[in-house]
């Protein structure tokens, strides 16, 4: 629409030209659990209508969750889930306008691997345990 | 106000309006959201913890609780808005041609309302009964 020169700004990275690193990787975590948890939404929707439906779906939905491939899907979900919060509370931090350094970045993408993962087990932990 | 015989600069015709065209709006409610989904996240673990291996009457009986009904309403309506918000952007950096942008655009929209208003439909059927 308006007359324009291509600016000289960076650019997003680039899967197949850029060498890996931590904050590229987060990044496209970001992009992907945030695609995953769209998904997901369908599976709360789906739950909360079988309970709406009475005990015969809700029966069938529980059999569902507590099915090997079940629980599967929703431990991925739950660590979907806890990445994306991290990853989000890192985004909180950079729009606040800190943690720009490049060893603050690695770091901040490091630990939101290791918190999420942590936080993960420990939803896990309680949920097997009661 | 996008017309070329406007006698702004290009510049100034755009600042401020995003690829979108609508300005730091949608920025600004994906991060609304995205700080209310933190809370919400965290409540809806509990909840959800709280309800394994319930039978449907147990289940319905604490889904239909006021905080645990309005909690599960709050997250489930702030995580459409923000996963439609999100999935916008992702298409708008993927999708090329106007047209099926356009039309992808639109399905995102009505694929998170519709997702919305089924959680919040069952949610206020499990707390009204019926
Ligand atoms: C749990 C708390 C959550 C936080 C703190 C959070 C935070 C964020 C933030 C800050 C962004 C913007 C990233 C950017 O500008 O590049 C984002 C993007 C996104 N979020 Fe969330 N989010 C949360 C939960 C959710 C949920 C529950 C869903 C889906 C149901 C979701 C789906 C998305 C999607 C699809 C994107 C777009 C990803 C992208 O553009 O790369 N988020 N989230």
């Amino acid at each position: 629409m308006a007359e324009s020169r291509p600016a000289a700004r960076p650019l997003s990275p680039h899967l197949q030209i850029y060498r890996w690193s931590w904050t590229m990787a987060m990044s496209i975590a970001h992009r992907v659990t945030g695609t995953a948890l769209y998904g997901g939404t369908l599976l709360i929707a789906l739950w909360l209508i079988a309970a709406a439906s009475g005990p015969a779906a809700y029966g069938t939905a529980q059999w569902i969750a507590g099915s090997i491939l079940g629980k599967l899907v929703l431990f991925g979900y739950t660590f979907v889930l806890l990445h994306h919060m991290v990853g989000g509370l890192r985004h909180f931090v950079w729009d606040l306008g800190h943690g720009y350094e490049p060893q603050t970045r690695m770091n901040l993408a490091k630990y939101s691997v290791v918190v999420s993962g942590g936080l993960t087990l420990l939803v896990w932990l309680i949920a097997l345990t009661r | 106000m996008l017309s070329n015989s406007s006698m702004r600069t290009p510049l100034g015709r755009v600042r401020g309006l995003g690829s979108a065209k609508s300005g730091t709006g949608h920025f600004w409610l994906q991060r609304v959201t995205a700080v209310a989904n933190v809370a919400l996240t965290l409540a809806f673990l509990c909840i959800v913890i709280s309800l394994i291996g319930k039978p449907h009457a147990a289940a319905v009986a604490r889904l239909s609780n006021p905080i645990v009904a309005i909690l599960m309403l709050l997250f489930t309506v702030s995580g459409a808005v923000h996963m439609r918000l999100g999935m916008q952007v992702i298409i708008e950096d993927y999708v090329q041609h106007e047209v099926l942008k356009i039309l992808a655009v639109m399905a995102n929209t009505f694929f998170a309302i519709a997702v919305g208003a089924a959680c919040a439909f069952a949610l206020l059927k499990i707390s009204f009964g019926g």
